[in-house]
């Protein structure tokens, strides 16, 4: 069996969501089948500047075939548009307009796409609100599935969404919540799904004390991994654990490991690592008090995963779904969504030795159960091995039929955040 | 923080998050999300609160609107007769249709016609009369309507700040009340830990007992030998104060002191005669009278102006207790100096005013 996989960006430097989503799965299915990567050459996920060389490269044992960029993204046009869509009646050339903005427009890898589609069996693509999913997925839908990696913002509120959602051979969602969301946008109920999630390469003997060691951290911290971003929550997360620190646990820590997007407050309990490896990261994970998960926006956290896998614990902000729903499925985290909340919480934590443990105890087995490889992988192949046996039924599959020429451009859209709103919300827990 | 002693199997998250909501709804009482509190923290009271958009006007506007006369009604008035129906400004027309007048009422009746369009413009111009008359009272009610909101809006923005007001005035009041309690608690526990040598005071004046929290160790203490060397007995400033750069009132003092501290050994300092003459007796009487008259004693520095030494050490040079403490002061005495002390202070704040007497 040959498989490709069509991702934005794609590369052993690249730590963001989905590429690294994408680059888990095609190297553990490369133990299985023949896979490619399709990808761009791009770097950034801002300017989606050509960086990479054009050239097919391997990366842990993978074929790499990257493409150019047509043109970089239009920081300023892209956001228009987004404001246009988001909030404003519009038409459906408008959200054409917006994805094109939007990018990574790469004519050369859509039309390798649309030339060697009968070369594989199936193509995964990754992230359903860029270009080359939208346009992919139009290619070729018999052989398309599509690992969306959907949050709940005002993109799976457009009007293009939905037609790809039902269009596509099979969906491989991250979490439950995303299936929801997906299903009721799209109402795909018959197109083959399965919430798989993504696995991690989990070293079996962290050394949390290295890492104290290296870093000279003692005593108890809470942890924080990932870009340090407004829209990560790490705003929000600064000002509640400053200003409720006469309330928190004696001598309890921040400390940040990441990227540093937002000026980090100057203060002697909060400590920023920088951009570690991942031995550090694992280790830090290991010898952290709790794992603090701010975001408002995931489909699924790799790295609460992780601290699961590690036995520790996770505060997540409850505003987002996803994660909160995580943290009830898992029993081994909690959530907060006001001051109050990530006081009391974060106390119930780091104070609470037997609620620490049974969560810790909780995340491994969560995570075992559910995020091991062995588990993903199988969810994967099981997913492959039945489209391959409805392939083998004759029945043909087909993606519907953009608009017309006039019909695209009727400002009949309603705003993207109207259709959001009246999505349902809330964890699921069955 | 309580435990939470869990099995790992029956773990139930939601039931620990309903345990915190609980625990933070009965500390804070109303559980406000961050964005109401946010909400109700940024709304300026000023901006409902400013007098200045009171006007002073407000009640000649609302004359004025009430008593603004209306205009007399001049409807258009125009006729119907017959010479409507023929006349013309032209002379050629007007006699062409004179001379065919007859041929045309022949042809029919032209008189029904025009009384009922006579009629019609009578009753055209009742109802634009009325029509007139109803446009400028609806007119002159929202003129009025205008000034009704303003004054309700200028009510409420009243009444709230008189609530207000109200409120302030409530806490200031019990805040005066707790304190004047406080003070009445304290001036009887200052009376109440007055001592006196046995044969002085209390031997011709019995002394009300004090309140009993406040009263200081009964058992007289023996006054430590005053030797000049070693003032241990006193307060620092009185012991770093040699005896040759007091005062001469200060130093009068000082000899008022000595006279009721018998134990004293003469030569240290200090005489045995009482200078003013005055009983023990005499002398509360008269810190009574001025303990009413002058309130909560005097300042410090005012202290200071007496000119004695001792009272730099005295109770009077203390700190004011915590208010709303009624012990605080009493603790203070206890901790200032033993009962002979407490004589001694009280005798120099009182009498600071004496050498001037003298």
């Amino acid at each position: 069996m040959k498989l490709a996989v069509v991702v934005q960006r794609y590369g052993a430097d690249i730590n963001g969501g989905a590429e690294l989503h994408a680059r888990y799965v095609a190297e553990h299915l490369s133990r299985h089948a023949e896979v490619e990567v399709l990808t761009t050459r791009a770097r950034d996920y801002v300017t989606w500047r050509d960086e990479y060389p054009a050239a097919t490269e391997q990366i842990n044992g993978v074929p790499v075939r990257r493409f150019p960029v047509d043109h970089e993204r239009d920081v300023g046009v892209f956001g228009r548009w987004s404001e246009h869509v988001f909030g404003h009646h519009h038409s459906y050339l408008d959200e054409l307009k917006w994805l094109d903005a939007e990018g990574p427009r790469s004519t050369a890898l859509l039309s390798h796409v649309r030339s060697a589609h009968a070369a594989y069996d199936y193509v995964f693509f990754f992230s359903y609100r860029y270009y080359h999913a939208y346009h992919g997925v139009r290619a070729m839908p018999s052989r398309a599935i599509l690992v969306p990696t959907a949050e709940r913002d005002e993109a799976i509120g457009l009007a293009i969404s939905p037609r790809i959602f039902r269009g596509v051979r099979a969906l491989m969602y991250n979490s439950p919540e995303e299936r929801r969301l997906i299903q009721a946008v799209s109402n795909n109920h018959d197109v083959p799904g399965v919430v798989v999630g993504i696995g991690s390469a989990i070293p079996d003997r962290p050394q949390a004390e290295r890492f104290r060691q290296k870093y000279g951290i003692t005593g108890r911290f809470a942890l924080y991994v990932g870009r340090i971003d407004q829209n990560k929550g790490c705003k929000e997360l600064f000002s509640f654990f400053l200003n409720g620190l006469e309330a928190l646990p004696r001598g309890l820590q921040l400390v940040l490991i990441g990227k540093e997007m937002l000026p980090i407050p100057k203060h002697p309990r909060v400590r920023h690592l920088g951009f570690l490896d991942d031995q550090d990261k694992f280790d830090a994970l290991a010898a952290a008090d709790l794992l603090l998960m701010p975001s408002y926006y995931e489909s699924l956290s790799m790295v609460a995963l992780e601290a699961w896998a590690l036995g520790t614990p996770v505060l997540a902000n409850g505003k987002c779904e996803v994660l909160r729903g995580q943290c009830i499925r898992s029993k081994a985290g909690l959530y907060y969504e006001t001051q109050a909340e990530f006081i009391e919480t974060l106390r119930a934590i780091a104070e609470s030795r037997g609620l620490n443990a049974a969560f810790g105890a909780n995340g491994r087995q969560f995570f075992q159960r559910h995020y091991s490889w062995p588990v993903i992988e199988q969810k994967y192949l099981d997913m492959l091995h039945r489209l391959k046996e409805e392939d083998g039924k004759g029945r043909t599959w087909g993606m519907e039929p953009e608009p017309g020429f006039l019909a695209r451009r009727r400002r009949i859209l309603r705003p993207a955040v109207d259709v959001v709103s009246e999505l349902p919300s809330g964890p699921v827990l069955n | 923080m309580a435990d939470f002693n869990i099995r790992t199997d029956a773990v139930d998250v939601e039931q620990i998050m309903r345990q915190i909501r609980a625990r933070i709804q009965e500390k804070r009482g109303v559980d406000y999300t961050e964005q109401q509190i946010q909400e109700l923290a940024n709304v300026k009271l000023e901006r409902f609160l400013d007098p200045k958009g009171v006007r002073s006007d407000l009640v000649g506007q609302f004359k004025q609107a009430r008593d603004r006369k209306l205009e007399p009604f001049q409807p258009e008035q125009y006729g119907f007769d017959a010479t409507m129906l023929y006349g013309s400004h032209r002379g050629l027309i007007r006699l062409f249709r004179k001379l065919l007048n007859p041929f045309l009422k022949l042809l029919f009746n032209p008189n029904p016609l025009i009384q009922v369009l006579h009629k019609q413009t009578e009753i055209n111009a009742l109802y634009e009369k009325q029509f007139y008359l109803l446009r400028e009272k609806s007119q002159q009610r929202d003129d009025v309507d205008v000034l009704y909101y303003e004054l309700v809006h200028n009510l409420v923005l009243e009444l709230t700040r008189v609530g207000i007001e109200n409120r302030n005035l409530k806490m200031r009041l019990e805040s005066l009340s707790s304190r004047m309690d406080f003070d009445e608690r304290r001036g009887r526990a200052l009376e109440g830990v007055v001592q006196f040598r046995p044969g002085t005071g209390p031997a011709r004046e019995p002394v009300r007992q004090p309140a009993r929290a406040f009263n200081p160790p009964v058992t007289p203490t023996p006054r430590p030998v005053a030797v000049p060397s070693q003032p241990v007995a006193v307060s620092p400033s009185v012991a770093v104060s040699p005896p040759a750069a007091v005062s001469q009132p200060a130093a009068q003092s000082a000899s008022s002191q000595a006279a009721d501290a018998p134990q004293l050994p003469p030569g240290t300092g200090t005489g045995t005669d009482d200078q003013s003459g005055e009983s023990g007796t005499v002398r509360r009487r008269r810190r009574r009278r001025r303990g009413r008259r002058g309130g909560r004693g005097r300042t410090p520095g005012e202290m200071s102006a007496g000119g004695t030494p001792t009272e730099i050490g005295s109770s009077g040079d203390s700190p004011t207790p915590p208010h709303g403490d009624p012990t605080a002061g009493a603790a203070f005495e206890h901790d200032d100096a033993g009962p002979e002390m407490e004589a001694d202070s009280g005798s120099g704040e009182d009498e600071g005013p004496e050498p001037s007497k003298q």
